[in-house]
C-alpha cells in the first residue's frame, strides 16, 4: 500500500430502502395539487383546517374528513434569509424560506419567497403562489415555484392564532 | 401494591400491505373502537404509552407522528417504547402501580410492507461496533431451530403440528391474515427459506395496529363487571451476544417461572409470541403447557404485526378469558433474536 492510500478509518456506508406512503388523506391532497388546486382538510370536532393535511387532527385525534378548497393566497407567518449555499440546491443565496399561512388554513407550511428584495420581507406580508407551467405539474407542492408579494395590506399574525370554537 | 386490570383491547385487521394507509390512519380506528366500546374518550385516560420501531418507518422520531392519532389537547402525559407495545403495557402498569395514573391507553403499530424486514430488524437488533453484520431474523431463528432439533428438545413433527394448528386456529381470529389451511404434504412442499425453516414455519409480513386500556382495580370496575387482572408480570433478557448464549437453555424464562410461581397455577389458555414454528413446542415444553390450549388465535404464524404481536398475545389471552369459562391465562411477549427477551404475563379473571 502506498503512503497516500493509508487510512486510519474504514468507511462502511449502509442504507435501507422503503416504499414511502404519504397516507390516504395526503394522497387525496396531492391528487388535487396535481390539478393545480390546494384543498385542505378540516377537523369535524374543532374545525381546524390543515394544509397540507396529514390525515388526522393532532389536537382531537380524529380523521380530518372534510375537504376545504383554499386559494393560493396567504401571508408570511415567519421567515428566514438563507445566506449559505446548500450543495445541490440551484437557488443562489441570499434567498428566503418562509412559513406560508394560506387564507382559511390553521397551519402553515414551508416555501420560497421570490420577487422582492430580501431586506423588504416582513412577517404579515401578503403573498400569492407563482405556479410552474401546467405541463410540469406533478404530485408535489413544488408545482408552486415560489410565493411572491401582492399589493394588499399586511396581516397582524397574532390574529391568526387558532381560536377554539 | 395496587392491582391493575385490562378492561379493553382492539386489533386492526392484519393486512399484507396496508398500501396508502399510513401509521396514523391505522392507529385511529382501533383507539376509537376501544373508546366507543367503553363509552369513554382520551379525557378519561391518565397515561398514554405506545410501542413502535422507527426503523420500520425509516425516519428518526417517527413515533412522534403516531401521536397525531391521539387527542392531545388538553395536553396529555405520554411515553413511548422502541419495542413491542407489550412493553408499553408494562410501563403503563408500573405507572398505575406507582399511583401516577388510574387509567392508561396503550397502542402499538407497525408496517412491515414498505421495507425489507430482514434488513430492518437486523439493523434494529444487531449490536454492531464497527459495521452491521446483517444477520437476518429468519436465519437467526433457523440456528435456534437447528439446535433444538439436534438436541431432540423438539421434533420436526411438532413444527408441522404447530403450523397446521396455527392455520386451523386462525378461524377464531377475525383479524388473522393467513387463514388458508395446510396439511403435511403442503407443508413439506413449501419453499425452504433458511434450513430447517421453510415458508410455512415463518410468520407473514404484516401491517397493522392494536390498542389496549388498563386501569387500577377501583377504576376497572367502573368500566366493566369482569376486569381481567394482571396477576404477575416478569421480563428477562438474555445476552445480546448470540455466541455467548446456549440457545437450548431458556434461563431467563425459567427465572420468570420461578419469580411468578407459575408451576402452582393451572392455566386454561396461553398465547405465545412465537414467530416461528419451532418456538411453539419449545416454549410449550419450557412453560409446561402440554395440556393447555395454546395460541387459540393462531398466534404470530397467521399474522405478525411488528411491535404489536406481543401486545396481541396479551390481548388475545384477555379475550379468551373474557369469552370462555376460563380463570387463568398466560401470555408471552418476546423481542430480539432467538427469544432474547421474554416477558411472561399471568392474567386472571375473578369470579
Amino acid at each position: 500500500m502506498s503512503e497516500e492510500e493509508k487510512k486510519d478509518y474504514a468507511e462502511s456506508p449502509i442504507n435501507l430502502e422503503y416504499h414511502y406512503t404519504a397516507g390516504s388523506a395526503t394522497t387525496r391532497f396531492l391528487n388535487q395539487v396535481k390539478e393545480g388546486k390546494i384543498v385542505g382538510q378540516s377537523c369535524p370536532k374543532c374545525s381546524a383546517v390543515y394544509v397540507p393535511p396529514r390525515g388526522s387532527c393532532p389536537r382531537c385525534g380524529v380523521a380530518t374528513n372534510i375537504e376545504v378548497p383554499l386559494t393560493d393566497k396567504g401571508c408570511i407567518e415567519s421567515f428566514t434569509i438563507v445566506h449559505i449555499p446548500i450543495p445541490g440546491n440551484p437557488i443562489v443565496p441570499p434567498y428566503v424560506c418562509a412559513m406560508i399561512r394560506l387564507d382559511g388554513a390553521n397551519i402553515s407550511f414551508l416555501h420560497l419567497i421570490q420577487g422582492i428584495d430580501v431586506e423588504e420581507i416582513r412577517i404579515g406580508m401578503r403573498i400569492q403562489a407563482v405556479w410552474k407551467p401546467k405541463d410540469e405539474w406533478t404530485h408535489s407542492l413544488e408545482n408552486i415555484k415560489w410565493f411572491t408579494p401582492i399589493d394588499e395590506p399586511d396581516v397582524d399574525v397574532a390574529t391568526l392564532r387558532f381560536q377554539e370554537s | 401494591m395496587r392491582k391493575v386490570a385490562i378492561v379493553g383491547y382492539a386489533q386492526h385487521p392484519i393486512l399484507e400491505n396496508a398500501g396508502a394507509l399510513n401509521e396514523v390512519e391505522l392507529i385511529m380506528p382501533v383507539v376509537h373502537q376501544l373508546f366507543d366500546e367503553l363509552g369513554i374518550s382520551q379525557n378519561n385516560i391518565d397515561f398514554t404509552c405506545s410501542g413502535s420501531c422507527d426503523y420500520l418507518q425509516g425516519a428518526a422520531f417517527a413515533f412522534v407522528e403516531g401521536l397525531s392519532a391521539i387527542q392531545t389537547n388538553p395536553p396529555i402525559k405520554e411515553s413511548h417504547v422502541e419495542m413491542d407495545a407489550a412493553w408499553a403495557m408494562y410501563e403503563s402498569m408500573l405507572k398505575i402501580q406507582m399511583g401516577d395514573a388510574d387509567t392508561a391507553l396503550i397502542y402499538g403499530f407497525g408496517k412491515s410492507s414498505p421495507g425489507r424486514l430482514d434488513s430492518i430488524i437486523s439493523l434494529q437488533m444487531d449490536p454492531y461496533y464497527i459495521s452491521p453484520l446483517w444477520p437476518d431474523r429468519v436465519s437467526l431463528a433457523a440456528i435456534q431451530a437447528r439446535v433444538l432439533l439436534e438436541k431432540n428438545i423438539i421434533t420436526p413433527e411438532q413444527m408441522i403440528t404447530a403450523v397446521i394448528e396455527a392455520r386451523t386456529n386462525s378461524k377464531n381470529n377475525k383479524n388473522a391474515l393467513v387463514t388458508e389451511l395446510v396439511d403435511k404434504e403442503a407443508y413439506l412442499a413449501s419453499e425452504n427459506i433458511s434450513s430447517p425453516l421453510n415458508e410455512f414455519d415463518c410468520p407473514p409480513i404484516s401491517d397493522g395496529s392494536s390498542a389496549m386500556i388498563i386501569a387500577s382495580e377501583e377504576k376497572a370496575y367502573e368500566f366493566t363487571d369482569h376486569p381481567i387482572f394482571i396477576e404477575g408480570i416478569d421480563h428477562r433478557i438474555e445476552s445480546s451476544n448470540i455466541g455467548s448464549r446456549d440457545l437450548s437453555k431458556p434461563s431467563g424464562i425459567l427465572a420468570s417461572i420461578e419469580q411468578l410461581k407459575l408451576e402452582k397455577i393451572k392455566f386454561d389458555v396461553a398465547e405465545l409470541h412465537t414467530q416461528f414454528s419451532h418456538e411453539v413446542p419449545y416454549l410449550q415444553s419450557v412453560l409446561n403447557l402440554s395440556d393447555v390450549p395454546t395460541n387459540l388465535s393462531g398466534g404470530p404464524l397467521v399474522g405478525n404485526v411488528m411491535m404489536c404481536a406481543g401486545l396481541d398475545a396479551i390481548g388475545k389471552t384477555y379475550e379468551s378469558l373474557k369469552s370462555h369459562d376460563f380463570t387463568n391465562g398466560l401470555a408471552h411477549a418476546s423481542s430480539g433474536p432467538c427469544l432474547q427477551h421474554n416477558m411472561l404475563v399471568h392474567l386472571e379473571k375473578k369470579s
